[in-house]
């Protein structure tokens, strides 16, 4: 189900990617290479702008600043003595959004030395039904109306709100979800490209901050 | 061409060098940790920020919207997926994007 959800997110890129005339194989790679929505987002627009290939990759990098703390975050969740460590290099680079959400969500009713491989599973079938997604998005934009279009692309932003509220569970999320909600847009004014950077460090380091006061106070 | 496909070979490298990091970093970290604690916190807000600029202030196609029709795009969603279903993700992004693409339609 999340696949299928994730599928029209991509569908929407797919679509977006024709409209701007890039190749089909380069838009479908770069759902493998990058794997990050925003951050392919950012590729195809800034490419149509004709903007200078430092900006555009210093603006992906920022953007995927992320990847950091949600790595951090779910490696030691997935640990047990039979991996291999090349595998969780591996799974660093299947992880996104999605997977990691549903991992956050899942794991404590899975094994601890289940979990690695049931999120290898998991993320390929969705790595899988998206590059489709984006190669079939790709292949019917010209038949999308504009109007179509604009409901496509507002999916994925749709998708996250669901899958990150939904999933709310404990304070850390809580808290971190609420605090960085606020802080994105803020720094966002402040420095554009910073902004995922800047957000969430202040808004996640708050966050922890408010937790641990309410700790000690109860 | 080549330059888009060398564009995104240095993106793609620049992106798996934060999660390598990751991974890297990762090897010393308890779960039971404070440090790991706060990680969840800054990763939960890097999450929230980006989504919630994407909404508030969209760059792109998504700025094609206005705030009102994100906004109200927004509410059908949460409100399908909450209360009309039992947290049916595919029943919520469906209205969220019926929603726009009706408002769309009708102004």
């Amino acid at each position: 189900m999340p696949a299928a959800v994730l599928a029209a997110g991509y569908l929407g890129f797919g679509a977006l990617a024709a409209a701007h005339e890039v190749p089909l194989a380069l838009a479908a790679a770069t759902t493998t290479v990058i794997w990050a929505l925003p951050a392919q987002l950012i590729l195809v627009e800034m490419h149509v702008l004709g903007a200078p290939f430092v900006a555009t990759v210093l603006t992906v990098v920022l953007s995927s600043a992320r990847f950091l703390p949600m790595t951090l975050m779910l490696m030691p969740l997935m640990r047990a003595e039979r991996h291999r460590r090349w595998h969780y290099y591996v799974a660093a680079q299947l992880l996104a959004l999605t997977g990691w959400t549903m991992a956050v969500a899942r794991f404590p009713r899975i094994g601890q030395a289940e979990r690695l491989p049931w999120f290898f599973g998991f993320a390929l079938v969705c790595m899988s039904a998206s590059v489709l997604a984006t190669a079939a998005g790709y292949m019917i934009a010209d038949r999308l109306t504009p109007l179509a279009r604009t409901g496509l692309v507002f999916m994925a932003p749709m998708y996250y709100l669901l899958i990150l509220t939904g999933g709310v569970r404990d304070r850390p999320a809580g808290l971190g979800l609420a605090f960085g909600a606020l802080a994105g847009p803020l720094a966002y004014l402040a420095a554009p490209q910073w902004s995922v950077l800047i957000g969430g460090f202040a808004g996640g380091t708050l966050a922890y901050l408010v937790m641990r006061r309410r700790k000690s106070d109860g | 061409m080549a330059e888009l496909w060398l564009l995104l070979a240095v993106c793609g490298a620049a992106t798996y060098a934060w999660r390598g990091l990751g991974v890297l970093i990762s090897g010393r970290l308890d779960a039971r940790s404070e440090a790991f604690t706060w990680i969840s916190c800054v990763a939960y807000a890097m999450i929230a920020g980006l989504i919630a600029r994407l909404l508030v202030m969209p760059t792109g196609a998504l700025a094609e919207t206005t705030a009102l029709e994100r906004a109200l795009g927004s509410a059908a969603a949460l409100a399908a997926y909450f209360w009309l279903t039992r947290r049916n993700l595919f029943a919520g992004v469906l209205a969220g994007a019926t929603a726009v693409w009706l408002m769309k339609l009708a102004g």
